[in-house]
């Protein structure tokens, strides 16, 4: 494969896209957070191979491609929690509104308040519900007073649709809600912090249908109050919540655009063989 | 190759004489297992039951002691001495100008002859003015008090004692009684088995726990969690893994000569005291909370780290917030074997001086102290006979200590676990 070829080819198709007129044009020109040449190595091993992508206010970003393609350790970048990792060693520049985040003076605890993150499996705290909520804007001190922090926690559940499900028992345990209802809660528990950007990493893989559903159903609402980055291995997840779509295989970035375009018009013949099915 | 073995192959008869004998083999030894291991289970058991039955049985004694009965006329032996002298201030010089003793001596010679009181303990007499601070008005009365006999007797009342013991017994056989031996629990030490008592190694005990727990826990489990949250995985990091896991295999008489070397010779802390051997069994400790404690925090699930991570908790906020809270139970778990462990060691306070005859309460972590363990081996080793039932009676002590103890920390870990 010829990487600079298509790394070319993918920040053209950035490039096509951003000045490409959208029908949610008004922010599409700034991006929330810009990745330019991020590499990724495990030890020796290199995991991303010069990815370029910019991620929009107004967008529901999906990033797909077949098991072991790098999307979700290049979603792991953009809050650095690949930081936890002692042999992960990042190049590159990723920007969250026009600040590097991988530079000295970022706070990567700020950092990681700002672009909240929404894991595989759910996993809640093993606390109340209400504390799992509170957690957050407690350590951050987003609130002042015991009726700021229940109005925090009720708004985040109501965003997360899980007001109406939970609000007689917001002192049980987190943990023996349901699946979908965890899952549910880790995004309340993420928006309660007022991030500006949500990554989720394959939310609902753990999810029944019904479950999922409702997942997807919460993006949509979510959408243009927070930047959102999804993994997804469910092709038609993607093409359902998202507006921009990126492919990844063999750790870069082979085909970044609109979500229509890719699934209807891929330009590259990879991106076409994984949509058809042919592997991945 | 292959196929030729493939057809030699006969068809397998699996109701043939052969595969039965394979299927009455398996059962046997199945059966052979179950009966081994339940052999080994009721073995253990009777040890314990064996080792109850028997300090309980021989221990139960040490708890009481045999007192004959002496009648004082207050009245007529102290020339009408008045109660109000012995309330308020001036109560204990009055009480020692009085000549208790010689008071107590003579009504014994009335009742038992001029012989009389080598019948009764030596410092049996204490008790009388105990009784008397405590309740003025007896010295205006004439009173029966049971005061406690001397050792040999009380050995051959109870048991078989030496001959001239048995004979005294028998002279006096229906006057003797048994009470409850109240001095066991508030005394220390002494050189009369009937008046030593528990209190002082129990003190001492306690307090070495205390010194020993408040050093051990918080650098134990703030270690255990350095090393697994926060120190980088080196060669310096694996050499410490290493000589933590090799402490807490050292015998514990090399952390007596260690206690002695570094904490008496060096440091010239005092002696004896609860202070060094609460030290010296931290030492021993702590190597045993750190180990238990890593692996406890080495279970808590990474999702949780990530979780706290991703809403911007800093590193020390994962830790203390949640990863702690979850690893506490296996942390209190650790903790209470090398409790345990450390409430039930001799050896090294023997180096340190804490074997030395303890004839007061310790008031402090200063102050000369033994503990029940150290207690126990240096009963056991005196001639007295009477001394036998008062080691099993310290043992039962020791036991109960450590039971209180161990319920509390089950206790407590209970409280702190969190169910998934």
């Amino acid at each position: 494969m010829n990487d600079d070829l298509t790394m070319q080819e993918a920040s053209e198709s950035a490039n096509m896209t951003d000045s490409a007129p959208t029908d949610m044009a008004s922010e599409a020109s700034t991006p929330k957070m810009t990745a330019r040449n991020v590499n990724v190595f495990y030890g020796d091993k290199q995991a991303i191979n010069d990815v370029s992508i910019d991620v929009n206010m107004d967008n529901v970003t999906a990033f797909i491609g077949p098991s072991g393609c790098g999307k979700s350790t290049f979603l792991r970048c953009m809050n650095r929690m690949n930081d936890t990792i002692p042999i992960a060693r990042v190049t590159g520049d990723i920007q969250l509104d026009g600040d590097d985040i991988y530079a000295p003076k970022m706070d990567v605890v700020q950092l990681r308040a700002r672009v909240g993150m929404v894991f595989q499996k759910p996993n809640p705290f093993p606390k109340s519900i209400y504390d799992n909520i509170a957690y957050g804007p407690r350590i951050h001190g987003l609130a002042t007073g015991k009726e700021e922090l229940d109005n925090i926690v009720e708004s985040s559940l109501q965003r997360a649709g899980l007001w109406g499900e939970v609000k007689d028992r917001l002192h049980d345990s987190g943990t023996a809600l349901s699946g979908g209802q965890q899952q549910r809660l880790c995004i309340a528990r993420a928006i309660a912090v007022d991030p500006e950007v949500i990554l989720m990493d394959e939310p609902c893989s753990a999810l029944d249908p019904i479950a999922t559903a409702k997942i997807e159903e919460l993006i949509h609402e979510l959408r243009g109050k927070y930047a959102i980055v999804i993994v997804t291995h469910n092709m038609q997840q993607a093409a359902r919540v998202s507006q921009k779509t990126a492919f990844f295989h063999l750790g870069t970035l082979v085909e970044y655009g609109e979500t229509t375009d890719i699934f209807t018009n891929p330009r590259e013949e990879k991106t076409r063989d994984y949509i058809t099915g042919r592997y991945g | 190759m292959n196929s030729l073995t493939e057809t030699k192959r006969n068809p397998t008869d699996w109701q043939g004489p052969a595969m039965q004998k394979r299927i009455a083999r398996r059962y046997a030894a199945e059966r052979r297992f179950k009966a081994l291991g339940m052999a080994a289970v009721m073995l253990s058991a009777g040890f314990l039951a064996f080792l109850l039955v028997v300090m309980v049985g021989n221990g139960f004694r040490g708890f009481t002691q045999t007192e004959l009965p002496v009648d004082i006329d207050f009245p007529a032996v102290t020339g009408g001495a008045s109660a109000s002298q012995f309330e308020g201030p001036n109560a204990n010089a009055n009480l020692q100008s009085m000549g208790l003793r010689e008071i107590v001596d003579s009504s014994i010679e009335i009742q038992y002859g001029p012989d009389g009181t080598e019948l009764f303990s030596p410092g049996g007499w204490t008790a009388v003015s105990a009784m008397i601070l405590n309740d003025p008005d007896i010295v205006e009365q004439k009173t029966t008090i049971y005061l406690p006999v001397i050792s040999d007797i009380d050995v051959a009342y109870k048991d078989a004692g030496n001959p001239e013991a048995e004979e005294k017994v028998r002279e006096l056989g229906d006057r003797f009684s048994t009470g409850f031996n109240w001095n066991f629990l508030s005394h220390s030490d002494a050189t009369d088995p009937m008046q030593v008592g528990i209190w002082g190694a129990f003190k001492g005990s306690l307090i070495t726990m205390v010194v020993t727990l408040l050093l051990a826990f918080p650098v134990g489990v703030l270690a255990a969690l350095y090393l697994e949250e926060y120190a980088p995985k080196n060669r310096l990091t694996d050499l410490i893994e290493v000589s933590i896991n090799n402490l807490a295999a050292v015998p514990s008489i090399i952390f007596g000569l260690l206690g002695l070397a570094v904490f008496l010779n060096f440091f010239g802390m005092p002696r004896s005291g609860a202070l060094v051997g609460g030290l010296t069994l931290a030492l021993m400790t702590m190597p045993v909370i750190v180990i238990s404690g890593r692996n406890a925090v080495k279970s808590v699930p990474p999702s949780i780290r990530e979780a706290a991570l991703g809403i911007g908790a800093s590193p020390l906020q994962v830790v203390f917030h949640h990863v702690l809270p979850l690893a506490l139970p296996g942390i209190l778990t650790g903790t209470i074997i090398g409790m345990a462990r450390a409430l039930g060691e001799t050896a090294p306070l023997l180096m340190i001086g804490m074997r030395a005859f303890i004839a007061t309460p310790p008031n402090g972590i200063t102050d000369p102290a033994t503990v029940l363990p150290v207690q126990i081996f240096l009963w056991s080793d005196e001639v007295d006979r009477g001394f036998v039932e008062k080691t099993s009676a310290a043992i039962i002590v020791l036991l109960l200590f450590l039971l209180t103890m161990n319920a509390l920390a089950i206790y407590l870990r209970n409280r702190f676990e969190t169910r998934w």
